[in-house]
């Protein structure tokens, strides 16, 4: 069973194969029944691996295929290495994956594109199957350019709109910084230990190098680099809120179920060069706290659905990265399952709302949606709460291993935790914000009929909607693979630090009740200032970091462009070609055709020749 | 004997096509075909009569014995690598030029077959007069297929084209005279046998010098900065099948001559020298990428990344270890199918559209969408998107780097990032966005045709093969490239420990 | 017997070469310019007698004859050349001949 795991990626591969060889001529649910079955196929498969592989009590399972390239000693094959780990990304991927392609095959109904939608989702899948199950750096780098591609497509899915290029393209090369930083972590990696094998990296890293050394510490930069380009982690995250311009459920599996959580994954997949490394470590865990701060206070300001809902991802990644930081290996893999479910079901609620509404995205152009869209207010309702970490959803058990892991580190854990705290705080505030905004109200005039989609649509909602809600019970496996990194087996947190995580995000959702709810405050009058007004204004742009990097990168590359079209180097053999063309000039001026003109420079030739002669 | 046949029947083939033209203007090509398609079956037969490392086919005869010339050509796995490049891209080019030569189409495909003929020669000839012989062979029919065939500023892009290898060929002669003549001072006979001419000693200030020699004309030939401006000139004015031949084919002569002259004759100059000519690779990468995405014209952009991907060609050599000069193996043959592809696609456009400007050009992509997800493919290629052959060739290439050099891989590294803003923008500019021809004659707009889809699908499946299973063709070339490096090991001691 | 300095007879040749070659270059009409050349021929025929003379060799008197015999052949082509010309252009102007610009 176990050796059939290389099917997992070629069930989707061939799905993708088919849906673009045959490039549309297919009828709809011919194209829907390859493009959800291959996931479907993987998913059943994944199960069965899952159970077989618990079942068997193995740490670990590898199953090898063939070679890829052998280079001397670089020789990384298509292997796969089966753990707690990539079991969990395994599921998640297929079985979040699975049901948003499900989702996707009424969203997508009425698109032109609906193959094209497809063919770029099964590669998606496959790519980021090979992601978390290559045995080796490059199989997983494979993958990690492959999602990146994928995104890139599916953002810029439709293409007509130029700012949607521009998002799609803005994406790619962000995060493409990254993978470079990642790939000279790799070549710094390979030129140390002669091998990319991960598992073979990691005891050479950990019996090599010493802990706190310089190698360790820039071959975890370097990698990291790569980790906050894929997660959207400052200061790399700014393309994450522009990806939303490719369809809902893209924006459910790519950029906030699956692959954003990539750069977690390497992380946890690489703890013991981090563990090596505590400085660039705890970096992580800063990292994420101040990403997740700014997030949060960006999130609150933005009007568009779904751009709220990209900031409060941006915002739980940096959870997660900060449960990394401080050691809680297991937690943040937890968080990233949870944020999965619950993240997944509020980007395909938002985009059952979009579509009732007509491709309306502003939420104040929304209102009182409760009734009219009683299956998205659900999803929503379930969504929201899990988000806010509401006690016994799944979101609540996540964050809470995490911030108890991040108070019992020694020294600066208590700040981590009180950010954490704040962070669950503004949480609270813009997903109820959006919550009543939305659904309660009145209605602010913009028709709507109803849940558009049939079962297809609905059902996977419900599912994900159980998920949320109990997914803080299922026990991930994953203690085998960070069993000897893992500093908190037990939490035993006071009741006070309990209640206050519990008491913090209800206290957002009652200010954001009196504010959007009850309308007992005012935004207006919040809003008076022209301090606030600017604040409002400075983080509604992501703290201006889109303005900071156009003119430390963009513009001067454009500028540097612009002004070196014709290429420098080739104006200098204009010059050659200039200087030429006039000492020809001067020179043909001596032809003139005049005989005595000969004549005379024979003669005076002649006389300098025998002078010379007669001088030397 | 089969080496002769390889060449002698291009050469036969061309003249051949040339004479057909009187009989029906349709013949020429497909003579030209047959001739191409037939070497290519002769050489598949070269494939595994050999071992790797070895010499699997040569062929010595004297030429001029006086001076020690010989007529002595071999292949090992390095050279059949790029002859079997060579006679799949002639085929492609001779595909593309299908219907767009139609005038005096006998002497083009004259020139086309020779201009492969002088590559083969190139790729197979071990005598450096014989080599210095076919080098200038396949200058002369490329120069009057750009001047003839060639869109509007020709005749400039032909001369400039013509003048840079010349003048560079020129360095290259004297460099091997002067090799000759040390040969002949030290053994007391002239010869141009490459493996003669391996064990002259310098000292080093000489060995410098000739070396330059080589490596200028090779540079040129590759092109590297800052001798590489006569590329963009050439192929956008050069025909589709022009381009073809130059970026897919006769850019790697500069490479070959690079892996399998320029360093194993003057190991210890080379490696003195290698600092250099991997920051003119950085330079490279870095600038033609910045310049490319400047570009207006669709082929002069491709023109600027092919001298950037080039640029990851010599890194890896000059990194001389096992996967930086596998990685330049590689970058070479998936650079020229990736970019021949580029170039067809460019070419078909300007075709269809008349004309190569690309902020005329958007929204392709729903008029013709075939050639939209080829195109797609070859810029994801070119980008180096893993499971296609380029990745394999610029990872490899960066890998072997930076065991050589760390901060100028690092610096290259950012190559990848310049290679996805350039390639990604050429696909926002033409295919995506609105649909507008106010701006250029769309009526003969149309979507690839099957035989066009016949080539690209063969370079697609080609990339791919290179991509996931990159062990066939690096299994061809490992034992070439091990013999180089063991030869050149001892050169490479002393310079470290005069370094030191 | 009293002889003339070999410094006179060439100092004599020399300026009959001077002026010969001033006729070459000044003079427009190509008549005059192939007398002058003439002129130049003798005066290297003179530096040969001369020479020819202080030495006591035949070789001067024999480059002489040869001279003689070129410089007849010459004028016989040269005229023949002008007179063809002056046909075809109406003019002995070398000037209005030239047709050689660089």
């Amino acid at each position: 069973m176990l050796d059939l795991i290389w099917l997992l990626p070629t069930f989707p591969l061939l799905g993708f194969l088919s849906l673009v060889l045959t490039s549309g001529r297919l009828p709809k649910p011919i194209v829907a029944a390859i493009g959800a079955g291959s996931v479907g196929l993987s998913f059943a498969l994944a199960a069965m691996i899952a159970m077989t592989f618990l079942g068997s009590g193995e740490d670990y399972y590898i199953v090898e295929t063939f070679t890829w390239m052998s280079v001397g000693s670089f020789t990384p094959g298509f292997s796969f290495y089966l753990d707690g780990l990539s079991l969990v990304m395994m599921l998640v991927i297929t079985g979040v994956g699975f049901l948003i392609h499900v989702y996707a095959t009424g969203y997508m109904d009425e698109d032109p594109g609906y193959s094209r939608f497809f063919s770029y989702m099964n590669l998606f899948v496959a790519a980021m199957l090979m992601l978390v199950l290559g045995d080796n750096l490059v199989l997983l780098y494979l993958g990690w350019e492959g999602v990146g591609l994928c995104s890139y497509l599916l953002i810029g899915f439709w293409y007509t709109k130029p700012e949607n290029g521009y998002a799609a393209r803005k994406a790619f090369v962000v995060t493409r910084v990254g993978d470079t930083s990642m790939a000279i972590g790799l070549f710094l990696l390979f030129a140390h230990f002669g091998t990319l094998n991960i598992q073979d990296l990691m005891h050479a890293a950990e019996i090599e190098w010493a802990t706190g050394t310089n190698l360790p510490a820039i071959a975890a930069l370097l990698l990291l680099g790569g980790a906050v380009g894929k997660s959207a982690q400052l200061p790399l995250q700014t393309w994450l809120p522009d990806a939303m311009a490719g369809p809902t459920p893209i924006s459910a599996l790519i950029h906030a179920a699956t692959m954003v959580t990539a750069g977690v994954y390497l992380i946890a997949r690489t703890h013991v060069l981090f563990e090596l490394a505590p400085d660039v470590q705890i970096l992580v865990a800063w990292i994420g706290l101040i990403t997740l701060l700014m997030a949060g206070f960006t999130a609150m300001t933005q009007t568009d659905i779904k751009r709220i809902l990209a900031f409060s991802t941006v915002s739980q990644i940096g959870y997660m990265f900060l449960g990394l930081g401080v050691g809680a290996w297991s937690a943040s893999i937890f968080h990233l399952m949870t944020h999965a479910f619950f993240k997944a079901l509020l980007f395909l609620g938002s985009g059952s709302v979009i579509l009732a509404m007509h491709h309306e995205q502003d939420i104040f152009k929304m209102g009182a949606l409760r009734k009219v869209l009683p299956i998205s207010f659900a999803s929503f309702m379930i969504g929201s709460l899990a988000l806010t970490a509401f006690p016994f959803t799944s979101g609540f058990f996540s964050k809470d291993e995490i911030l108890l892991a991040a108070i019992e580190l020694e020294g600066v854990g208590f700040w981590l935790w009180l950010g954490g705290v704040v962070g669950a705080f503004f949480t609270g505030i813009y997903t109820f914000r959006l919550m009543f905004v939305v659904f309660f109200g009145e209605n602010r005039g913009h028709h709507c009929e109803g849940e558009y989609g049939g079962w297809n649509m609905s059902v996977p909602l419900m599912i994900l909607m159980v998920l949320s809600l109990v997914g803080g019970f299922i026990h991930i496996p994953v203690e085998a693979v960070f069993s000897h990194g893992e500093a908190h087996e037990e939490h035993h947190a006071s009741l006070l630090i309990e209640g206050i995580m519990i008491a913090v995000p209800l206290i957002g959702i009652g200010i954001a009740y009196l504010f959007y709810g009850s309308k007992t405050l005012s935004v207006e009058n919040l809003m008076a200032s022209s301090l606030a007004k600017n604040l409002h204004k400075f983080w509604n742009s992501g703290w201006g970091m889109d303005w900071l990097y156009d003119r430390l990168f963009v513009f001067p590359f454009m500028w540097l462009a612009r002004i070196n079209a014709k290429d420098i180097v080739d104006q200098f053999y204009g010059l050659v070609v200039e200087i030429n063309r006039a000492a020809h000039q001067m020179i043909v001026r001596s032809q003139t055709g005049y005989l005595r003109w000969y004549a005379l420079s024979v003669a005076t030739g002649l006389v300098l020749i025998i002078t010379l002669g007669v001088l030397l | 004997m089969i080496l002769v046949i390889l060449i002698a029947l291009l050469f036969a083939g061309g003249v051949l096509a040339w004479m057909s033209e009187r009989v029906n203007p349709n013949l020429p090509r497909s003579i030209a075909l047959a001739t191409v398609l037939l070497d290519l079956l002769i050489m598949l037969t070269l494939l595994g009569s050999g071992d790797s490392g070895q010499w699997i086919a040569s062929l010595e005869a004297s030429w001029i014995p006086r001076f020690g010339i010989s007529f002595y050509l071999a292949v090992d796995g390095l050279s059949l690598l790029l002859i079997l490049l060579t006679a799949f891209l002639g085929i492609i080019a001779i595909g593309s030029a299908w219907d767009e030569i139609t005038e005096r189409a006998g002497f083009f495909y004259f020139n086309l077959l020779w201009t492969l003929a002088g590559v083969v020669g190139v790729f197979t000839a071990l005598d450096l007069f014989l080599f210095f012989f076919f080098w200038e062979v396949m200058l002369i029919p490329m120069y009057f297929i750009i001047a003839i065939w060639g869109h509007e500023n020709k005749n400039y892009a032909a001369m400039k084209f013509f003048i840079f290898t010349q003048v560079t060929g020129m360095l290259m002669l004297v460099s091997i005279l002067v090799l000759a003549y040390f040969h002949y001072v030290q053994a007391g006979v002239f010869s141009f046998n490459y493996h003669d001419l391996l064990n002259v000693s310098f000292t080093s200030r000489v060995e410098m010098w000739v070396m330059l020699g080589f490596f200028i004309a090779f540079a040129t030939k590759l092109p590297s900065v800052p001798i590489h401006s006569w590329l963009p000139d050439a192929h956008s004015q050069a025909p589709t099948a022009g381009s073809v031949i130059l970026a897919g084919i006769l850019l790697k002569t500069g490479a070959y001559g690079l892996i399998r002259f320029a360093v194993p004759l003057f190991p210890a100059a080379s490696m003195e020298f290698a600092p250099i000519a991997m920051t003119l690779a950085a330079i490279s990468i870095l600038y033609c990428a910045k310049v490319a995405f400047a570009q207006h014209d669709i082929k002069r952009l491709i023109a600027y990344t092919s001298v950037s991907h080039m640029g990851f060609v010599t890194l890896g050599v000059y990194a001389w270890n096992e996967q930086a000069l596998q990685g330049a193996v590689m970058t070479m043959l998936a650079h020229g199918l990736s970019a021949a592809a580029l170039f067809m696609l460019a070419g078909g456009l300007q075709h269809r559209i008349h004309t190569r400007s690309m902020p005329d050009m958007g929204g392709f992509w729903a008029k013709v969408p075939r050639m939209a997800i080829v195109a797609l493919f070859f810029s994801v290629a070119a980008l180096g998107m893993p499971g296609l052959g380029n990745f394999i060739g610029e990872f490899l290439a960066l890998l072997g780097a930076f065991q050589a050099n760390i901060w100028l891989t690092v610096v290259s590294a950012f190559g990848l990032i310049f290679a996805s803003v350039y390639s990604l923008w050429v696909i926002q500019k033409v295919f995506q966005g609105e649909y507008n021809s106010s701006k250029f004659d769309d009526s003969h707009l149309s979507d690839l045709s099957r035989r066009e889809m016949l080539y690209f699908g063969a370079m697609m499946i080609g990339l791919v093969w290179m991509g996931m299973y990159p062990q066939s063709f690096l299994d061809l070339s490992a034992g070439t490239l091990s013999g180089l490096l063991s030869a050149t090991a001892d050169a490479a001691v002393a310079v470290a420990e005069v370094a030191q | 017997m009293e002889t003339i300095p070999i410094e006179h007879g060439l100092i004599l040749a020399g300026i009959l070469f001077a002026l010969g070659l001033i006729g070459v270059l000044t003079r427009r009409n190509i008549v005059f310019v192939l007398m002058s050349l003439e002129i130049m021929l003798n005066a290297s025929g003179l530096a040969f007698i001369v020479a020819a003379a202080r030495w006591g060799h035949a070789e001067g008197q024999v480059m002489f004859l040869i001279i003689l015999t070129l410089a007849a052949a010459e004028v016989a082509v040269g005229l023949g050349l002008i007179i063809q010309m002056f046909r075809k252009y109406q003019t002995v102007d070398i000037n209005v001949l030239s047709e050689m610009k660089g």
